[in-house]
């Protein structure tokens, strides 16, 4: 992920997408991943303008963004690292592997540093190949404790 | 001659190295300066020999398993290997594992490059279609109805039934909606079709669209499977750019097209009517049925919404016609399912057998047993709202009304293998833990149901009060079954009742009598026992 970018940026960021969404409210969804594509996550600030585009309430945006488990209101670390915490992935070690990286990152699951964010996820449909570990776009299948050790090994760190 | 390799670049095998092996490939023979075409070829879903390289061969294919990049550069370092490299399994085909298949869905997947049109088009691609233009709305439906097709993202509700409900209803604008969020674990042959075959997905829409009068169709697709989301969009520009869809989709000037949307990580909204509200953009709580979404769907119009594999399954419904493909299959399960083969397992993919073959022979036959090599204790059918089933119950046929009468389900399909490390009573509680995860919300059974629930398994495995905690599990059970609005707190009882009733003994924190256990199982099993006045708290 390119660095975050600070508070006028993504004023300037979330007024673009709207301006390039149609007000119509199913586009909604849309619109809000594509903002924290761009931001990294929802800015709650912009909740009002978001509200504003799409006519509809506050509430009814908070509604939207706080059901999702994509969907965040505070920036990530610079890598999102999910580890898959499924019944398939359960079956071959999971939670040894989910313990194993909370303590090589020293982060619980579900928190973060300014480098890595550390979440689960509930399957990547990558079963007979687990344990499976998200990182970025890129699904990872038999994750071992080692080879969970060398893809963090191998991230960029953040200055 | 121009020799041709096949490498895999679906989800899971690119998890497991298969670009680092491609490129690994491409290097070497590019020092070889041997003339061969690569073809990425998504995957044939026999998971466990990937990443599998593929050498054409005339009629067949040679296949070389679970290469690394580096056995890949040392193989292929003096061009093409031959039969004696040790990573070599011989004709592909002729696997056991593929050959005992009975492919229809599946039988182009890790055949072709999924987004060459051509290839898809030589490999039957489009008959169905081609030969739908040529029926009218009511025969298309005829011909589903005569296929026996069931929904096949688990609910198994006759396909025919909501096509002739969508086709039935009068209204201006119709939609076609698939359902590509059902993201039960275990389950990934949405995915694999996605991924490897992305053109069926849009003939069956377009079949649909023809059979039900529709103008419009949507995708709606989770976020955790972003190489779909890449291989279908490109999928559906393709198909646009070649008037497959657009204007003249369906023929006499009438337009088709697709949108893809993208969930954000909500199980729940693999509920057909969640799904409708997050593509609405509303907060996506579950809607009270009826009216069913066939009548008064997206946007408040009829709506078709059916899983991908049921799409899928109508291409070859339509080229086959529906006699053929009921032939195949059992009781009111009639065609094929592509079963999944997940955790713990030596074999695991993609499994498309007709209905009736045992849960044995899929385990056994196809999966080899378990990954570990430890005795497997008991799979999980169906996702992680099916019940644990231990090998005392793997002569069960693959039937859906078999599985209801044992108290479980075929679902989607998906079978997760679990050894004998295994405590079945973590597997219960953390069937309640995830409907509290994932509940929307709406009805007070599921969004309250689930998190007592949990509670209630962590005091039984704690040794507190357990015979009591065991009747009282037992009636928010009934409560959450009979209460809850949509199947998320509706099944989430079926894997905890499976495992009371399978593995009463692992509820046993080890230091109280295990006679405790046993009574509470039997209420568990209907048979009264306990003095439920007594029920703690």
């Amino acid at each position: 992920m390119s660095e975050a970018p600070h508070d006028t940026d993504r004023t300037h960021i979330v007024a673009h997408v709207l301006a390039t969404t149609p007000p119509s409210f199913d586009r909604l969804l849309p619109a809000l991943l594509e903002i924290q594509r761009s931001v990294g996550f929802v800015p709650p600030q912009s909740i009002a303008a978001i509200a504003d585009h799409f006519n509809l309430s506050r509430a009814d945006v908070h509604g939207v963004v706080s059901f999702y488990d994509d969907l965040r209101t505070t920036p990530p670390g610079r890598h999102i690292v999910q580890i898959c915490q499924a019944e398939a992935c359960q079956a071959l070690g999971c939670r040894e592997l989910t313990t194993h990286a909370e303590q090589r990152l020293g982060i619980a699951l579900g928190d973060g540093d300014a480098n890595v964010t550390l979440v689960g996820g509930y399957c990547f449909g990558n079963c007979a190949c687990g344990p499976t570990v998200r990182i970025g776009d890129t699904v990872h299948g038999r994750v071992t404790p080692h080879a969970f050790d060398v893809l963090i090994d191998a991230l960029p760190q953040s200055e | 001659m121009s020799a041709t390799l096949y490498i895999p670049n679906d989800t899971s095998a690119c998890s497991v190295g298969a670009d680092a092996v491609a490129a690994a490939i491409e290097a070497a023979l590019g020092r070889t300066g041997i003339d061969a075409r690569i073809v990425r070829n998504g995957s044939r879903g026999a998971y466990a020999l990937e990443p599998l390289v593929e050498i054409d061969a005339g009629a067949t294919r040679i296949g070389y398993a679970r290469l690394t990049p580096a056995r890949a550069a040392e193989l292929f370092a003096r061009g093409l290997p031959d039969r004696t490299a040790p990573e070599c399994v011989g004709t592909v085909e002729a696997l056991p594992f593929l050959k005992d298949q009975r492919r229809l869905t599946f039988a182009r997947a890790g055949r072709i490059d999924p987004l060459d049109l051509d290839a898809y088009r030589a490999a039957r691609g489009f008959e169905g279609l081609t030969r739908a233009r040529a029926m009218s709305s009511a025969q298309i439906v005829d011909e589903i109805r005569r296929s026996g097709l069931r929904g096949r993202g688990g609910a198994a509700f006759p396909a025919a039934v909501k096509w002739q409900t969508v086709l039935d209803a009068s209204a201006p604008l119709k939609y076609v909606v698939c359902n590509a969020d059902e993201g039960d674990s275990g389950t990934f042959a949405d995915r694999l079709l996605l991924e490897a075959d992305p053109f069926q997905l849009i003939e069956g829409m377009l079949i649909a669209a023809l059979a039900t009068g529709a103008q419009s169709g949507y995708v709606y697709l989770r976020s955790e499977y972003p190489r779909a989301r890449e291989v279908f969009e490109r999928a559906l520009a393709i198909a646009h750019r070649a008037g497959v869809l657009g204007r003249d989709a369906l023929g006499a000037g009438q337009p088709f097209d697709i949108e893809l949307r993208l969930g954000a990580g909500a199980y729940v909204c693999g509920e057909e009517t969640s799904l409708l509200e997050s593509i609405e953009g509303r907060r996506p709580l579950v809607r009270a049925k009826p009216p069913v979404p066939a009548i008064h769907g997206l946007f408040g119009a009829p709506t078709l919404i059916n899983n991908v594999l049921t799409l899928a399954a109508a291409t070859t419904i339509l080229a086959e016609g529906g006699v053929a493909y009921a032939a195949l299959g059992v009781g009111r399960s009639r065609g094929t399912m592509p079963f999944q083969l997940a955790g713990n397992i030596a074999h695991g993919g993609i499994v498309e057998l007709p209905f009736g073959a045992t849960l044995r022979t899929l385990v056994e036959s196809f999966g080899g047993g378990s990954l570990s090599k430890r005795p497997l204790r008991a799979v999980q059918v169906g996702g992680p709202l099916g019940a644990y089933l231990p090998p005392s119950e793997w002569d069960l046929p693959l039937d859906y009304e078999a599985f209801a009468a044992r108290g479980a389900m075929l679902g989607h399909g998906g079978v997760v293998a679990f050894d004998d490390t295994t405590n079945f009573a973590e597997q219960a509680e953390f069937a309640m833990r995830f409907c509290a995860h994932e509940s929307c919300g709406k009805c007070t059974p599921c969004r309250i149901g689930s998190v007592r629930g949990a509670e209630v398994i962590a005091r039984i495995r704690a040794g507190d009060a357990p015979a009591a905690n065991i009747a009282l599990l037992e009636d928010l059970c009934e409560t959450m079954e009979l209460g809850s609005l949509c199947a998320l707190g509706g099944l989430t009882p079926m894997p905890v009742r499976s495992i009371l009733r399978h593995f009463p003994g692992d509820f046993s924190p080890g230091d109280f009598s295990r006679e405790d256990f046993t009574r509470g199982a039997s209420v568990a099993s209907g048979l009264p026992s306990v003095d439920r006045t007594k029920a703690p708290r």
